[in-house]
């Protein structure tokens, strides 16, 4: 047998779709919260609301900003003029709430019935004195963190592109404030060459704690973020002009991507997402190189993250985990895990854009490599019937899934992962990574302390399908 | 349209799905887009079910859109029927599927020319029907379906069992308690030496429908779904049915006797006069409840009901008539049913709320204050904010509200759950107000001076504001850990940076 130099390829196929995700108006869940003086107004029916209700669970009950705009039979035969009856209900969310921003989500009746939402805002905009921004999350062409794409792609449209007067300035530049504060000065490297590049603005929503976690490793190589889509405040909506530089922190980001390249004149640094410490020492190091900078002690701080991984580590070498595919993290997730040690047969995922990801997938062809295992076979839009043949077959040591299929695999003995939890937990950054590995590990930690009870099968059938 | 946070049923399509799914190898196909298969999580999340649930979409995409579903659905349908050979298969439209306006029948007559097994569609609209409405036709659907396909193979069996029996029908998956409650009326079927003919639809295999009239009468304990079934097998085969909720002492008593009668109409002459007797005072404690001292403590107390038309309608007259307890509102979200259920509580409570907006319910609670409210999770959390007990007692519920223990509502032990259901919600409430007027034990406080007292570091404000921002379960071993990671490497200040080092290092 020859070890082949060549880094072998990465073998792409598609399948019919058949799978469980998450509708992607569940996007309003995470982006409520994160921009807080947002509200969120799902247009569609019970089927959507119903989504809602039970896949948010307990955050329903917390007053939250968003709500749905129920249509009845009334809206679908037209009998009821949308305009107006947008007008209001947005009327009212003023009265009760008034957000700085409405975000209508359009779903797959709005599609289906064609109601212009598009061009019913700018009307309603300047008739109510709110903005509103329209994104069509709906489950007819999008995938749950898909959803989160589409109105961060309407969100980049409103970005101001003139920097805002000094007071407001003030607020807007509160979190720079806060990261350079109490900090010696020898720790960062001069900011006086920044002056002459252009921005950098990154996109995707994180929570507050993994951007300033984020904006921080990047000050420490002497590169400053001049904002985030989206931020804190839709108020506080970063400043884009021509020429200024992007890069995504997420893998389901293309929509905004394009919107950022085309509408706005951005560059975008296309780099590995900062999952994992060698995504993240990837994403800084593309980022850096792409403003020239050379970057100092990265190395050193990335073999520090993997040696206090190490306990972890233990538990998952020679490994293999199995990617069923609903939430577009996969490729990166997987990438980290073969650094890790683990093998991955198959990487499962809804949309691939080969493009927006293409150093994720240099990078995790050449993890492979480098690791001497296998590369995946990467299956868009997967069947996940066919999935479960598959999985019955290869026995992986862990699947990583929905919720639909977890409990089911559990009682015939294969260790699951739910992959949501990937998409509400922290995972970039170096000080994230224990967190990705926390989670990964914790069906082969629970499994591994009940293995001797004999109980791994807990249905009486062989495990039909 | 109507600005929603909340529903109290769920569209149509959860309906048949539960009817669906309750049946042994019985597959539904959704007719919907992607990410509408939502139903397998709730139940593979909520049931705990070991299972695959049998629901797949044929999933509506932008070519769908464009072209119509074509060959898709029926391929659908034809794969599945080949994967799983599946008895049934029920092609299930959802609020997308209704807009589009596609032929599903004809999909459907299409599919059954390949298919080996039983293909349907669920008459139900997505914008006529809801959840509740739409599993009790599905139901009826799937019964009329059998009896009509026996009767035309002339496999219909002739004749009841020798022997009193029952069909017990409306137990389904994601019901509230319906595994429990079938359990414990099967032992009182047994008690009271009646046959258990068949329980439909949870655990049944189609293939048993054509035997349902073999049954000397049905029971449909729900109000909500099942109904519809016990009515056509009324008009087609004569069968009598009792659809008195067993719930509660005095209506287990009042079931009972309607099932004596219906049983002596057919000749069967029983009288279940003395196990009644025997269970309401010796062997049940709900009735001996309302006796005690304990519950003399309630009397007059002020509580708010709320749920589907079965429990609160049920809960109400537990509350009114065995336990003297003051109602001051019983409503249901069942708008479509509401007249029963003014009929069934109006002697019973001051007023009727007939309402789906919980914004409605959760200011009815808010001016009436009452000691403690019977609902759903909603009016939980409602109960949470204003600091009043819940007891839940109807869906939509929670993981909590699915039990591995046994805790059924209905016949005697039922009655004893209910007891305690309503004693821990009150007494829940006397105990905090009880602390409240003794100045309550804070000893929060304490403990928490106690582990952090000796904290001789420095925290930077926006580490400070860091901390703040962890949840406050873990902020208290968080601070810990970050600190002692300081102290061991003498650094007497901490910063963000000092933060996410401890992170890093200790995971702190």
């Amino acid at each position: 047998m020859t070890v082949a130099q060549e880094p072998q390829a990465l073998d792409f196929e598609c399948e019919t779709g058949n799978y469980h995700t998450f509708c992607p108006i569940s996007c309003v869940a995470w982006l409520y919260q994160k921009i807080e003086d947002s509200f969120f107004l799902v247009i569609g029916t019970k089927t959507c609301g119903y989504f809602l209700q039970n896949a948010m669970g307990v955050m329903i009950f917390a007053e939250p900003r968003y709500a749905m705009a129920e249509l009845e039979e009334g809206d679908i035969s037209a009998q009821l003029n949308d305009y107006e009856e947008l007008k209001r209900l947005c009327l009212q969310i003023k009265r009760d709430r008034n957000p700085s921003v409405i975000v209508w989500i359009g779903t797959c009746t709005t599609e289906i019935i064609k109601m212009d939402l598009e061009g019913l805002a700018p009307k309603l905009e300047a008739e109510i004195g709110i903005p509103i921004v329209v994104a069509r999350a709906n489950g007819l062409d999008y995938a749950f963190t898909q959803g989160e794409d589409t109105v961060l792609a309407a969100m980049a449209q409103r970005c101001p592109t003139q920097a805002a007067t000094e007071e407001e300035k003030e607020e807007r530049n509160s979190i720079k404030k806060l990261l350079s504060f109490g900090k010696k000065k020898s720790e960062t490297k001069e900011e006086s060459e920044d002056k002459d590049r252009p921005p950098l603005v990154l996109f995707g929503s994180l929570p507050d704690p993994v951007v300033t976690n984020l904006t921080l490793e990047l000050k420490k190589q002497g590169i400053q973020v001049s904002g985030w889509l989206p931020s804190k405040r839709y108020t506080e909506l970063p400043v884009l002009q021509e020429g200024y530089y992007v890069a995504g922190v997420n893998p389901f980001l293309s929509r905004t991507a394009t919107s950022l390249m085309r509408r706005r004149k951005c560059k975008l640094i296309g780099a590995p997402f900062p999952i994992g410490p060698d995504g993240t020492r990837a994403w800084i190091e593309k980022i850096c190189s792409v403003f020239g900078v050379e970057t100092t002690g990265l190395e050193e701080r990335e073999a520090k993250i993997w040696e206090s991984l190490e306990d972890y580590l233990k538990l998952i070498r020679g490994k293999s985990v199995f990617f069923m595919g609903d939430n577009l993290l996969e490729i990166s997730l997987a990438r980290f895990l073969v650094r890790c040690g683990m093998t991955v047969p198959e990487i499962g995922i809804p949309y691939m854009d080969k493009r927006y990801q293409k150093a994720e997938l240099d990078f995790l062809q050449k993890t492979c490599q480098e690791m001497g295992v296998p590369t995946p076979k990467i299956i868009e839009k997967p069947d996940n019937y066919n999935q479960l043949q598959r999985i019955h077959e290869m026995q992986p040591d862990l699947v990583i899934t929905g919720m639909a299929h977890a409990n089911p695999l559990e009682a015939r003995g294969i260790n699951t992962k739910w992959s949501v939890e990937f998409t509400f937990a922290q995972i970039h950054g170096f000080t994230n990574a224990r967190d990705i590995l926390e989670l990964v590990t914790r069906p082969l930690r629970r499994n591994n302390s009940l293995k001797d009870l004999g109980w791994d099968k807990l249905v009486k059938e062989e495990a039909k399908v | 349209m109507k600005l929603a946070y909340w529903m109290y049923a769920g569209p149509a399509h959860i309906g048949t799905l539960r009817i669906a799914s309750s049946f042994k190898n019985v597959h539904a196909i959704m007719h919907a887009p992607l990410g509408d298969d939502y139903f397998n999580v709730m139940r593979s999340m909520l049931e705990r079910e070991r299972d695959y649930t049998p629901v797949t979409a044929s999933i509506v995409d932008r070519n769908v859109l464009a072209r119509g579903s074509q060959e898709k659905v029926v391929d659908n349908i034809v794969r599945k029927d080949k994967e799983e050979t599946p008895d049934l298969i029920v092609l299930t439209p959802t609020c997308t599927s209704s807009i589009l306006q596609e032929d599903l029948q004809n999909f459907v007559d299409r599919a059954q020319l390949d298919a080996q097994g039983d293909v349907m569609l669920a008459d139900v609209n997505h914008y006529r029907v809801n959840e509740l409405q739409a599993a009790d036709r599905t139901l009826s659907q799937i019964v009329q379906y059998y009896i009509n396909k026996a009767r035309k193979n002339g496999d219909l069996p002739s004749g009841k069992t020798e022997k009193p029996s029952v069909n017990i029908i409306g137990m389904t998956t994601l019901g509230f308690h319906n595994n429990h409650d079938c359990t414990e009326l099967k032992r009182l079927m047994v008690d009271l030496g009646i046959e258990v003919n068949e329980v439909i639809p949870e655990g049944a295999s189609v293939h048993n429908l054509k035997n349902l009239p073999r049954a000397w009468f049905n029971l449909v304990p729900y109000r909500e779904v099942g109904m519809m079934a016990a009515e056509f097998l009324q008009a087609e085969l004569g069968m009598p049915y009792v659809n008195i909720t067993p719930m509660g002492v005095v209506e287990t008593a009042r079931c009972l006797r309607a099932i004596a009668k219906v049983l002596n109409e057919q000749g069967a002459n029983v009288n279940y006069e003395d196990y009644i007797d025997n269970q309401t005072r010796f062997v049940s404690q709900a009735a001996w409840f309302s006796r005690s001292i304990d519950c003399q403590n309630l009397t007059g107390k002020k509580a708010v009901v709320f749920g589907d038309n079965t429990h609160a309608a049920a809960m109400t007259k537990i509350l009114a008539r065995e336990m003297g307890i003051h109602v001051v509102l019983a409503g249901t979200y069942c708008k479509y049913d509401a007249d029963w259920f003014k009929e069934q509580v109006s002697e019973y409570c001051d007023e009727i709320l007939i309402s789906d907006d919980n914004g409605a319910i959760g200011d009815a609670i808010a001016r009436i204050e009452p000691s403690a409210i019977f609902g759903t999770q909603m009016e939980r959390h409602v109960g949470k904010r204003l600091n009043i007990p819940c007891g839940v007692i109807a869906a939509p519920i929670h993981i909590q509200n699915f039990p591995v223990g046994y805790r059924p509502f209905l016949g005697y032990e039922g009655a004893n759950q209910v007891v305690d259901l309503v004693y821990n919600s009150f007494t829940l409430g006397m105990e905090d107000h009880l602390l409240e007027i003794f100045g309550g034990h804070d000893t929060k406080e304490v403990i928490t001076k106690g582990i952090s007292a000796d904290s001789d570091l420095n925290w930077h404000k926006e580490a400070q504001a860091e901390l703040n921002k962890v949840p406050g379960f873990v902020r208290g071993k968080v601070k810990r850990n970050t600190e002692k990671f300081a102290r061991d490497r003498g650094i007497n200040e901490i910063t963000l940076e000092v933060m996410y080092a401890a992170k890093e290092a200790v995971g702190a």
